[in-house]
């Protein structure tokens, strides 16, 4: 090899090392993932918030339909989980990437175009 | 070859690489999005970055990348997004020149730390920016993975390229 560093040459050894770097680099994923989720507390509220503000909190235990921001958004609790029903934005994004609702404490649901945000907290106390 | 044509040359597919590094970032903001998730992307721009890592050297990969993030910034982005890509390339490059300096992995590993290292600076940055933790829970692994995939992918094309090309330059 040149001074030019490794390229393709040395096939087995460089192989090995790049495959046990993948290796290595998806079992930290899976691990990070693996904690998160088995750490993970239900929560018992959903805090609305309007560009840093707090506007609205609703129990999940009671099943509802709330407009929020003054209609630009509809936030539906139903079954203990909360998603976004309703968005007048274009992309949509918080009603699509949510659509089976979140219940976990710490979840959360943006619309940046309306700076709508529902953040779940309370977890342990339901 | 004496000093002066080194330097022309060296200058010369210098300016190349950021040119197609350019041009690949504009092909890559035209391929549809297969996947919605923001951050999510094969980071076509860096096969320019890890080619001149490789051809030119360390500090001719960081001009590229650096002047790539500043003029797609200029072109396309905003303070945000150039926030998030310095931040993103900056982390990268490093960790591509520290592995590349350990001479037992191919430029797929070292692409590979590439856009993994790119892609937790980025959310890093988010998560500054947003002053939440809520993201690193649920990006961190998708991105981990997503970061593995683009960089065995651009590793294989800008090894394919360095290996062919490294004799003429």
């Amino acid at each position: 090899m040149s001074d030019k560093g490794v390229v393709f040459g040395k096939r087995n050894k460089t192989l090995f090392f790049d495959a046990l770097l993948v290796l290595v680099i998806l079992a930290v994923a899976l691990s990070v993932f693996l904690v998160f989720r088995l750490t993970r507390k239900g929560g018992a509220y959903a805090r609305v918030t309007v560009g840093g503000e707090v506007v609205a909190e609703y129990s999940l235990s009671e099943n509802g339909e709330y407009p929020l921001n003054g209609g630009t958004n509809v936030l539906v609790i139903k079954d203990g989980a909360a998603y976004m029903k309703e968005a007048s934005c274009p992309d949509k994004t918080c009603i699509t990437r949510h659509r089976t609702g979140i219940s976990y404490d710490g979840e959360t649901i943006t619309c940046l175009p309306n700076r709508v945000r529902v953040e779940i907290f309370g977890g342990g106390e339901r | 070859m004496n000093t002066s044509k080194k330097n022309v040359k060296t200058l010369t597919v210098l300016s190349l690489c950021v040119a197609v590094a350019m041009l690949l970032s504009y092909v890559e903001h035209l391929l549809p999005v297969f996947i919605p998730i923001p951050g999510v992307k094969i980071g076509l721009a860096n096969v320019a970055t890890v080619f001149a890592l490789y051809t030119l050297g360390a500090w001719y990969a960081a001009v590229v990348s650096g002047v790539r993030v500043v003029l797609s910034a200029l072109l396309f982005g905003n303070v945000l997004g150039l926030l998030y890509s310095a931040s993103g390339a900056a982390l990268a490059l490093v960790g591509m020149i520290l592995l590349k300096k350990c001479r037992v992995f191919s430029a797929v590993g070292v692409s590979v730390v590439g856009g993994v290292l790119h892609n937790v600076a980025q959310i890093i940055a988010a998560s500054l920016v947003m002053e939440t933790l809520s993201l690193v829970t649920f990006y961190l692994p998708v991105l981990l993975v997503s970061g593995t995939v683009a960089g065995v992918v651009i590793g294989v094309a800008s090894g394919l390229l360095v290996a062919r090309l490294k004799d003429k330059i």
